[in-house]
């Protein structure tokens, strides 16, 4: 994928579909050196299993991290205005996310066009991780 | 004790850096040239990693016991491009809004959003944080 050109892009346009994982363990402990999000039960299987949890979680801000990683791809780096993300089902060891998106606004400024977009990560069981909205100025 | 709403923290400074840039694109799995070399840009969600800058206790603390603690929204915003390698933000947290909602079984539920400012040295506003805190009503449904 490269970033869409501001003629391809209008209200409905989806992204193509993108998937990350199978997730790992590995990944979550990747996510916390790079962030500093530290909280165990994210790397440390035993103390996971000790809180009542099956194993240890993806941090939601790492499913978020990669929903970001998606929209980046298709809508550029540079033209990122504002990115929200809610936080739905938690994400597992072993799990596939989908990723989708598409333009629900598109307003023409002098500066270029501000589109907004719905994204999503939806898991391989079809539950939703991660919801997200986010504007992107696109030049031309 | 809870900070009220419209506290705020104790400003300190982020060095945006080319290296954690990187390390940070790499654990979203991204490969984009945007994250590579001198003026790399920051990934949409990488101001998280502020909070590795934080001296401690300059950050608000909205006083939710940590057991029942969720992080419910994460938004960024961004007045312009995003920050890029090599520029310092002077970082400072505030309490926009706290409120309460009942629980589904009983109790009540707090909520805290907390607003964190990225400057840049000249005091221009370039992106905020705004993070949604739920505190679960607590067990049994006692308030």
């Amino acid at each position: 994928m490269s970033a869409a050109g501001t003629t391809a892009v209008t209200v409905g346009t989806k992204a193509e579909p993108a998937e990350f994982g199978p997730l790992t363990t590995r990944m979550f402990a990747r996510y916390a050196g790079a962030s500093g999000d530290f909280n165990p039960m994210h790397y440390d299987d035993t103390l996971a299993r000790a809180a009542g949890y099956p194993s240890v979680f993806s941090q939601g801000m790492h499913s978020a991290a990669l929903l970001a990683s998606f929209a980046v791809d298709w809508l550029g780096a540079d033209t990122v205005r504002r990115f929200r993300v809610r936080f739905r089902e938690q994400v597992w060891p072993g799990d596939v996310l989908t990723c989708t998106g598409e333009v629900t606004a598109a307003e023409r400024r002098g500066d270029g066009l501000l589109v907004t977009v719905e994204l999503t990560a939806t898991r391989q069981t079809g539950g939703v991780a991660i919801g997200a909205s986010a504007d992107f100025l696109l030049p031309g | 004790m809870d900070a009220p709403m419209g506290s705020r923290g104790t400003e300190y400074e982020m060095v945006v850096e080319r290296g954690k840039i990187r390390e940070f694109a790499t654990a979203m799995q991204s490969r984009h040239e945007a994250y590579e070399g001198p003026d790399a840009v920051v990934p949409p969600t990488f101001l998280t990693s502020s909070a590795l800058w934080a001296p401690e206790g300059a950050r608000v603390d909205v006083g939710f016991d940590r057991k029942r603690l969720l992080h419910g929204e994460q938004e960024y915003v961004f007045h312009g491009p995003p920050p890029r390698a090599g520029q310092v933000l002077k970082v400072v947290d505030r309490i926009e809004d706290r409120y309460e909602k009942p629980g589904k079984r009983g109790g009540q539920m707090r909520f805290a959003v907390v607003v964190t400012e990225y400057r840049t040295e000249d005091g221009t506003l370039v992106a905020e944080g705004r993070s949604t805190l739920i505190e679960t009503a607590p067990k049994g449904g006692a308030a």
